[in-house]
């Protein structure tokens, strides 16, 4: 029955809360919606911090598609072996795992120490950096160690498929049942974290300025046009 | 054509006395929140100085405004996928340092102190950390009126480039005010430089505006204005910056900053300029070209056809007639008596500064003596020296300056002759000769620079708000636009909650 809930409702709530939240909050809230950059009180550390996280984080989430969104069909029909995907999964995957836990230790070393910083640092703040921590070095964890284990787990059977399930409304949970606890506790911390993600500055992640060169450097704006137009 | 109209401001440097209460009517109106504490829309910078922030004029260490490079006008501090690179980390921002960290005085000690053998004193508390400063080494015009002396004024940019022209010596020193805000420009490098868009130019009179709804927190902005004059709220995580006293201007008051002018060296009116034009202006090759550039981006309010175009682009009579009444638009424009500041930037800044003159005149000691060519050379032995202005007003072009500065004394001159007499007229017309300028033109601009009345120096169409037809302007009178954005007064957030 646990499996259910582990499985089941516990993605959907968390992502059902995510949305929620986030059109919550752009639709009423969205003064707050920002990247809170503390750059203006102490910029040293975080030239070394800030860029090897968000390196290392853009990184890990492609390996995240590569691993879980694109079914293993695909690196067969292409004729990429077993074998050669999990080398590039374990390097690639551990070289990013390392940058996001290090970039994290150190942001989180510099929230802590650096005095403006860490007085204007609110609960979610440390929060959001506490729980990045813990999720993304589980994962490191998980893929310097585990994978190079002699019996490779494949994940590519198991929670790829599941995570897809998600989203065509057939979990498919009996998959997640007999796999190692460290996988479990990675997808359920990472779902637990995008829970978060609308009440705290992780939010800045679905503010990728896309259009930015494609757009034209100036801008023009009319007082009243503009007001038309938004109602 | 695309015509646009500017709303746009001259001080004339001359009159400024280095009150600095624009800055505090500015403070006390827009930026007395937490997280504005630091921030300075208006500020007045004593020149030859580091100013606020501390050398912004260093454009190769913060990369700001826009640079010419194989003919294409681009953002010094790189293009969007540049800018995109760096988001995580913008390494061209200042930080709090180079501002300073804001603080305030422990005023509750002075009351409540216990009796005791010394006075009570007042420390000094930071505005960010709470935490006492004991020794405060950097604030708001720490180096006003040259306070600091040689050690201070030797990190002014300008000085660093103009050694050989610039005295240290206790009898050559010179001194001048510069009120700044921010500059409104035609081609503004922060709008660019903003990765989300929340930065744009208003059709309607050319005021620079973030979209505080929209604005992301990326900070380009911050260093791509070359002038330094968008800041970055550490409480809200967005960017502010000078709005012209929108509302104010809107309906058709002048900015806080002028009204409340001592010296009265402010002067604000509108420009219509050819919108499709700016980017070939900004895109000169010489820099010392651009200010003639700027100039021929303007057009002339009078001209029929331009009237017509104006109007077909939804401008109305009222802003034709402001724009034919112009104070801005006689100084800067027919006079050519108000230049930009540092041209070479590229943005085309549209607040314009009348150079000071009053320094020369101490240098002539027997005036009544003198025949009115004296008054030529003396332009060239000036106490400010011309290298100095014209690196701040000319991109480096004397020539400018000069004849800025000869009108200016022609001014004089012959306003001297008519109300004192014994200058000789003869003499006098060489001097206007030289000056390029006719008797006419002289007591106009001295009028306006010396006598003009408030209508005369703030000529401000209003914005029209019952235009818009749609707002709800009973309802939104007596409400403060920055409500939802700013906390309760006083109130710094810290962890865990409120407190301090």
């Amino acid at each position: 029955m646990s499996e259910i809930f582990w499985w089941v409702i516990f993605p959907y709530i968390t992502i059902v809360i995510m949305i929620v939240g986030l059109l919550n909050r752009f639709a009423f809230r969205q003064l707050t919606w920002a990247a809170p950059s503390t750059e203006f009180f102490e910029k040293r550390w975080l030239r070394i911090g800030s860029p090897l996280f968000h390196f290392g984080i853009i990184f890990a989430f492609f390996g995240h598609v590569m691993g879980i969104v694109i079914p293993m069909d695909f690196y067969q029909a292409i004729g990429v072996s077993d074998h050669l995907y999990h080398i590039g999964a374990v390097y690639g995957g551990s070289l990013a795992g390392i940058m996001v836990v290090a970039g994290l230790i150190i942001l989180l070393i510099r929230k802590m120490t650096i005095d403006p910083v860490r007085i204007h640092a609110t609960f979610a703040d440390f929060y959001s950096v506490i729980a990045l921590l813990i999720v993304s070095a589980i994962g490191t964890y998980m893929t310097v160690f585990q994978n190079v284990t002699p019996e490779e787990f494949d994940y590519r059977t198991s929670i790829g498929p599941w995570f897809r399930s998600l989203f065509i409304l057939n979990p498919q949970y009996h998959l997640m049942e007999n796999i190692p606890f460290i996988f479990k506790l990675h997808t359920l911390t990472a779902f637990g974290l995008f829970a978060s993600i609308p009440f705290t500055r992780l939010v800045h992640f679905y503010t990728i300025p896309v259009t930015y060169p494609t757009r034209s450097p100036q801008q023009y704006r009319s007082r009243s046009q503009y007001k038309n137009k938004v109602k | 054509m695309r015509i646009k109209a500017q709303v746009a401001m001259v001080m004339h440097l001359d009159k400024c006395i280095g009150c600095h209460t624009c800055s505090v009517t500015c403070k006390n109106t827009w930026t007395n929140r937490p997280g504005t504490e630091y921030m300075w829309f208006n500020n007045v910078e004593t020149r030859p100085g580091p100013g606020y922030p501390k050398r912004w004029e260093d454009s190769d260490h913060y990369k700001g405004g826009w640079v010419l490079k194989n003919g294409k006008l681009q953002l010094k501090a790189g293009g969007p996928i540049s800018k995109l690179m760096n988001i995580f980390y913008n390494p061209d921002m200042a930080t709090m340092d180079d501002y300073y960290e804001p603080w305030t005085y422990d005023y509750q000690n002075l009351i409540n102190s216990p009796k005791g053998e010394n006075l009570p004193v007042a420390r000094p508390q930071s505005q960010i950390t709470g935490e006492f400063i004991d020794k405060p080494e950097w604030g708001p015009n720490w180096d006003d009126d040259l306070a600091g002396g040689t050690e201070i004024v030797s990190t002014d940019p300008t000085v660093e480039k103009l050694q050989e022209h610039i005295s240290m010596q206790y009898e050559k020193t010179f001194m001048m005010y510069l009120p700044r805000i921010c500059e409104h420009c035609l081609n503004p490098s922060c709008v660019a430089s903003c990765p989300s868009g929340a930065l744009y130019k208003r059709d309607e009179d050319g005021i620079v505006l973030v979209d505080q709804e929209a604005c992301r927190g990326w900070r380009f902005c911050m260093s791509g204005c070359p002038y330094h004059k968008v800041y970055y709220n550490w409480n809200t995580h967005k960017a502010e910056k000078c709005n012209f006293c929108y509302p104010r201007t809107e309906a058709g008051m002048p900015t806080i900053c002028s009204e409340t002018c001592v010296g009265r060296i402010r002067y604000i009116g509108v420009v219509l300029y050819d919108a499709d034009k700016v980017k070939d202006a900004a895109s000169v090759e010489d820099p010392q070209d651009l200010y003639e550039a700027q100039l021929s981006v303007f057009l002339d309010p009078f001209d029929p056809e331009v009237i017509e175009e104006a109007r077909k682009a939804g401008i109305n009579d009222e802003w034709i007639d402001g724009a034919q009444n112009s104070p801005v638009y006689k100084m800067a424009i027919k006079w050519k008596i108000a230049l930009p500041l540092h041209p070479e930037y590229r943005t085309l800044p549209m607040v314009w500064y009348v150079p000071p003159l009053s320094p020369i005149m101490n240098h002539i000691t027997n005036e009544d003596e003198l025949d009115t060519d004296g008054y030529i050379p003396a332009v060239d032995q000036m106490r400010i020296p011309v290298q100095y202005l014209a690196s701040i007003l000319a991109a480096d072009d004397t020539k400018v300056i000069r004849k800025v500065l000869l009108k200016l004394i022609a001014m004089r001159v012959h306003m001297r002759g008519k109300t004192v007499g014994g200058i000789d007229e003869f003499r006098q017309s060489e001097l206007l000769n030289e000056a390029d300028t006719n008797p006419e033109e002289v007591e106009d601009m001295a009028r306006l620079l010396g006598i003009a009345k408030y209508n005369e120096r703030f000529v401000i169409p209003t914005g029209r708000r019952e235009m818009d037809g749609e707002d709800e302007l009973y309802y939104e009178q007596g409400a403060c636009s920055l409500e939802d954005l700013a906390p309760p007064e006083g109130v710094v957030t810290t962890a865990f909650g409120k407190g301090r």
